[in-house]
């Protein structure tokens, strides 16, 4: 019976342009009035996961909030110095224990006295706090956005090569995350401040993006072992896809999402660590600003009763890694795959 | 682990006025209020459960039927879940106008449910035998050894082989089929009288199936507790309820013994889903196709919202809504089984037009011989 | 190679020929990982497929039906055995040769959801394949050519051909595992593996799927291995059926004779769980007792020994124990796996419905496996396969 039951071997080639043209098959599949609904929406624009994300990130209000501050605080950092630039050296005439507070101030410009909005107030030295903050986000927000995609990068790429390869070569590279996350973070990050620092961004840069990587590289790999397994990565290898395109084309763009997320929160997390490492004195030098820095100095401030000299910068921080964290949340929401499809 | 709480208060007897019916729910409307609009999950959904008896509530993903024993049971969150309308009456006292103290009192111990994944319904972290132990607790008033030993007693209920041995074992030590019978044995615990069952045998292999499904009768014919069954497997149904209610679109289209609805299908969605399942005799046939996709839940059609795909459709159907009515009318939600309102059109043209349907249909849709056609169904 | 005719019946072989195909997973454990054993996943299996053929291959979860169907076609890599398509050995192939053998032989995947890369648009996800099978012959690295052949497959499968440029997420389960058909087939393969296309779709649904695979398998000429748990669809679809226990094979036989006249004794309480939509049935069921056992450590001789009723009805004969049974010819074209399968007929079928098969006293074997007491069950008057149901 087996024998008789298999059908007679067609000629190949013939196929398409006969089904084509019969559209038996077809026929119970599309159902009338389906073509005419479609048209309507052969107009709007197909999305992909990436722009459905942002529109789910759009409609959060809490990340939209952030993303406003950030970018306020962005604007704020890059333009305002260009009117007001950082000048290291000293007013004369303008020093005055105690510092003014928000206000007006006198200044001699021209050798004539003037009064000078100080909407922060003024520091010791007679040092608008203004300028302070507006000056030193630019050092703190770079040493956050710069960091963070050093620590990306690395990260991606050990946690690519782990999760790709297995085996000994993953082995290897997470014992040495393992010995990352041993480590007390902050004792690392002063003592390597301490010593490798040279007072500027790029030392602090490279310190704290390289001492962050292990986080990302562990995420990457995570998602890389679980996508390896998807069946959409079986579907590439069986019809002939090579492992390099799978990893970067399949494997990869899919495991970014936490790794976004996470990143997002290193900005954050190295805001906060420059300021910590130069409130200590081993971060950024004093002949520049940086609201580490100027927390730093204003110490001496509050024995006067100034408080708005460590008040203002320590807001700024403050304010920006809030609006980063508002951003994270957003952006753990819209990523998840899982909020409806 | 807890300090036993004050039991929890005894549910009033049963309002004077109620028939047999142990739960009646009427016209019950389940909104979700969600980001891209609001899904009407179940729109318009009564039937009625006798005590003891077994009632199947079958359809395919997405009919609302889940939603509508989560509904009865009122686990669904209130936003952005929201019941619309309805009464769920169970033993005459409306549920819905319940506090959340005397729902507690109902859950588990006169309405239990079972789900469909056991391994994410069982708490990893505690034994077996602390779950349902827990349950126990919960509704009677017994010490906490007594507990111990009745789910010891559930779990042989079951057909657990030495339960002394199984109830301190957790959920990840055993199989899928054991799991099912815990949580059966945890609904049963408190000997509720309605068991509501979401799909329990689905994500079993076909053997334990058969095993879950002989273990859910003999336990039904022990104690007289009322099913209701959620499924989309209409062998399943076939074997084990008295009575069908068949969901499309989170409505009602066709009520019957299961006699009635599985070998005289009226409703075409009925009829169009007995033919499209294999089965012996249909070898070398094409397999019936209901035609298209489930609506989008956003935006059901007008009208029956299977005219788009009911082979049988004519004039009244996309524009009037036929929903089964309550008291008299045949219990199908179709213009074939009755006379289209608004449309006043005398009888004699309506059998015209719906005689001219089914020829229609009857050329398109090619002849099976598994199922009893159409045609010979009484009116 | 792409210039040999397709479906090879020049020189008579069965199109698929597996033999001896065996895949085990090691099981580690320690800290330096040493293998403690195996999860025999599949053990010892062959069979034919002959051109044109839909094999069905059935059983429970855990019987390595999916892990051969993978290993078949190298999704997977093989513990030892030979497997051929037409004629050519499919193990022995690599690079190059591996890929351009990769034509040949495809897959569709269970899940609607997971087999599409939810970051591709479906042009991609099809033209993929095109793109790495392209020769000097098919020009499918040209963005034309593969445009126009990935239009061509979506009609073929009943889809529009603009919704290349959409994503998987905008699709209903029915149309992505359309896509995934598409996927496969735009490749022109002779030899398809369908590891449980239907299981995750509606009823209304599997029929189209169901349909458009039998005219696909017409249309051009495919050969399917047809891995399935749904023996209703099984039996509609297949020509020949396989069915799978703990890794091996237990019967083989052409599809009515399986369903009419089953020789084995798993197959019969398999047959037998199946619940039909027809409420007339009063079917009398053989259950199975208790759990399947692990296939790190399945037991001695006959696998199935520890829960199958013949055993227990003809006195737990040594020779179950102590022998694992070949798959051995039957006559009629159908094969099995048990020493007794000559002493099974509906007596002994109807025998072993209407009792309790409980083993009396402590259960001797009893981890975590057979933990079950089977369910007594009411007399009632029997309907073993192939009796006439009650009117």
């Amino acid at each position: 019976m087996a024998e008789d039951a298999r059908p007679p071997p067609r000629r190949p080639g013939s196929g398409i342009t006969g089904v084509l043209h019969r559209r038996r098959i077809a026929e119970d599949l599309i159902e009338e009035g389906q073509e005419e609904e479609r048209d309507t929406e052969v107009a709007l624009a197909s999305m992909s996961q990436w722009q459905l994300a942002a529109r789910r990130f759009r409609k959060h209000k809490m990340a939209m909030v952030g993303l406003g501050i950030f970018i306020f605080m962005a604007l704020s950092i890059t333009l305002v110095p260009v009117f007001q630039p950082y000048v290291f050296q000293n007013i004369p005439g303008a020093s005055k224990a105690g510092g003014e507070p928000p206000g007006e101030v006198t200044r001699l410009v021209d050798g004539q006295l003037q009064a000078q909005p100080a909407v922060f107030g003024t520091t010791n030295e007679g040092r608008d706090v203004f300028n302070l903050v507006v000056n030193g986000g630019r050092i703190s927000m770079a040493v956050g956005v710069f960091s963070m995609l050093i620590a990306g990068f690395v990260g991606v790429v050990v946690g690519t090569v782990a999760g790709y390869f297995g085996g000994a070569i993953d082995n290897m590279l997470m014992r040495v995350v393992d010995v990352f996350f041993a480590i007390p973070f902050l004792f690392v990050i002063l003592v390597a401040a301490r010593f490798f620092g040279r007072g500027d961004v790029l030392s602090l840069v490279m310190i704290i993006g390289l001492l962050s990587w292990p986080l990302i590289a562990r995420l990457v790999r995570a998602s890389f072992l679980s996508l390896r397994e998807a069946d959409f990565v079986d579907a590439a290898r069986a019809v002939g896809v090579g492992n390099l395109r799978i990893a970067f084309r399949h494997i990869l763009p899919n495991a970014l999402s936490p790794v976004i997320v996470a990143m997002t929160l290193l900005m954050a997390n190295a805001i906060v660590l420059e300021a910590f490492v130069s409130f200590l004195g081993f971060g950024i030098r004093d002949t520049e600003i940086s609201w580490g820095n100027a927390l730093a100095n204003a110490q001496e401030g509050i024995r006067f009763g100034n408080w708005w000299w460590a008040f203002f910068p320590g807001m700024a921080i403050a304010l920006t890694v809030l609006a980063i964290n508002f951003m994270g949340d957003g952006l753990r929401d819209a990523l998840d795959p899982r909020s409806r499809e | 682990m807890t300090t036993a709480a004050p039991p929890l208060p005894v549910p009033a007897g049963p309002a004077p006025d109620t028939a047999d019916y142990l739960l009646e729910v009427r016209d019950l409307r389940t909104h979700f209020h969600v980001m891209d609009g609001t899904v009407k999950a179940v729109d318009g959904v009564s039937f009625a459960v006798k005590r003891g008896e077994t009632i199947g509530i079958v359809g395919e993903s997405g009919c609302g039927k889940s939603v509508t024993a989560l509904t009865i049971m009122r686990l669904l969150d209130i936003p952005p879940a929201e019941i619309a309308t309805g009464e769920i009456l169970f033993e005459g006292r409306d549920v819905l106008a319940l506090s959340d103290r005397e729902m507690r009192a109902l859950r588990g111990n006169d309405i239990a449910m079972i789900f469909q994944e056991p391994m994410t319904s069982l708490n990893p972290v505690f034994t077996v035998g602390n779950q349902i132990a827990e349950a126990v607790r919960l509704h009677l008033k017994v010490s906490r050894r007594e507990a111990m030993d009745r789910a010891i007693e559930s779990l042989r209920l079951v057909g657990i082989n030495s339960p002394e041995r199984r109830v301190k074992q957790y959920p990840h030590e055993m199989s899928g089929g054991m799991r099912q019978r815990v949580m059966i044995a945890m609904a049963l615990s408190c000997e509720p009288k309605l068991l509501i069952a979401d799909e329990p045998t689905t994500a079993l292999d076909v053997t334990i199936q058969a095993q879950i499904l002989e273990l859910i009768r003999r336990i039904q014919a022990e104690t007289g507790t009322a099913l209701m069954l959620i499924t989309h497997d209409l062998g399943v149904v076939a074997e084990m309820v008295h009575d069908v209610v068949v969901m499309y679109g989170g409505r009602v289209v066709e009520q019957g013994t299961v006699d009635e609805v599985l070998l005289q299908p009226r409703h075409p969605y009925t009829e169009g889903l007995l033919a499209s399942i294999p089965s012996k005799g249909m070898r070398g046939a094409r397999l019936n196709v209901i035609k298209g996709t489930v609506p989008n839940p956003f935006n059901m059609p007008k009208g029956c919202n299977f005219a788009p795909r009911c082979p049988y459709r004519f004039e009244p159907c996309p524009e009037h809504d036929p929903r089964i009515e309550e008291g008299g009318g045949p219990p199908v939600a179709c213009w074939l089984w009755k006379q289209a309102p608004g449309h006043s059109i005398p009888q004699e043209l309506h059998d015209q037009q719906v005689a001219a349907a089914r020829r229609a249909a009857a050329s398109n849709t090619p002849a099976t011989t598994a199922v009893p056609t159409y045609h010979e169904a009484p009116r | 190679m792409s210039t040999q005719p397709r479906g090879g019946w020049t020189n008579g072989r069965p199109l698929v020929e597996v033999k001896n195909l065996v895949k085990y997973y090691p099981i580690q454990s320690g800290i330096l990982r040493r293998k403690v054993g195996d999860v025999r996943a599949v053990d010892n299996v062959s069979f034919d497929i002959q051109h044109g053929e839909i094999l069905g291959l059935v059983g429970e979860s855990g019987c390595g039906k999916s892990t051969l169907g993978r290993t078949l076609i190298r999704l997977l890599p093989p513990t030892a055995g030979e497997a051929y398509l037409g004629g050519v050995d499919i193990f022995a192939q690599k690079g190059g040769a591996l890929k351009r053998m990769r034509r040949k032989m495809q897959i569709i995947f269970q899940d609607p959801v997971a087999s599409l890369n939810p970051r591709m648009p479906v042009s991609d996800i099809i033209g993929e394949g095109l793109v790495a099978q392209a020769d000097k012959t098919n020009h499918w690295d040209k963005g034309d050519v593969r445009e126009k052949r990935v239009g061509e497959y979506l009609e073929i499968v009943g889809l529009r051909r603009d919704y290349a440029r959409r994503y998987p997420h905008e699709f209903s389960g029915g149309q992505r595992q359309r896509i995934g058909i598409a996927r496969a087939l735009a490749l022109s393969p002779e030899f398809v593996v369908c590891d449980e296309p239907v299981s995750a779709l509606d009823v209304s649904i599997q029929s189209q799927i169901l349909n458009l695979l039998i005219d696909l398998r017409e249309e051009f000429g495919l050969t399917y291995l047809f891995i399935a748990h749904n023996l209703s669809v099984v039996q509609y679809l297949s020509d020949r059926v396989a069915v799978m226990y703990l890794g091996k094979v237990v019967e083989l036989a052409p599809v009515e004779q399986l369903y009419a006249d089953p020789r084995h004794p798993y197959t019969v309480a398999l047959l037998s769980a199946v619940p039909e939509p027809d409420p007339r049935l009063r079917k009398k069921r053989i259950v199975l007792r208790g759990d399947v056992p692990s296939p790190a450590n399945p037991p001695s001789g006959c696998r199935f020994r520890t829960r199958c009723w013949l055993f227990e009805q003809l006195g737990r004969p040594e020779n179950c124990v102590e022998e694992e049974p070949p798959l051995r010819e039957l006559g009629h074209g159908q094969a099995a796996a048990c020493h007794w399968a000559e002493k099974i007929n509906p007596q002994a079928i109807g025998r072993a419905a209407n009792q309790d098969t409980t083993r009396t006293g402590a259960d001797a074997d009893d981890d975590d496996g057979a933990g079950v007491m089977p369910v007594a069950t009411e007399p009632e008057s029997i309907n073993a396969e192939g009796a006439a149901p009650r009117a």
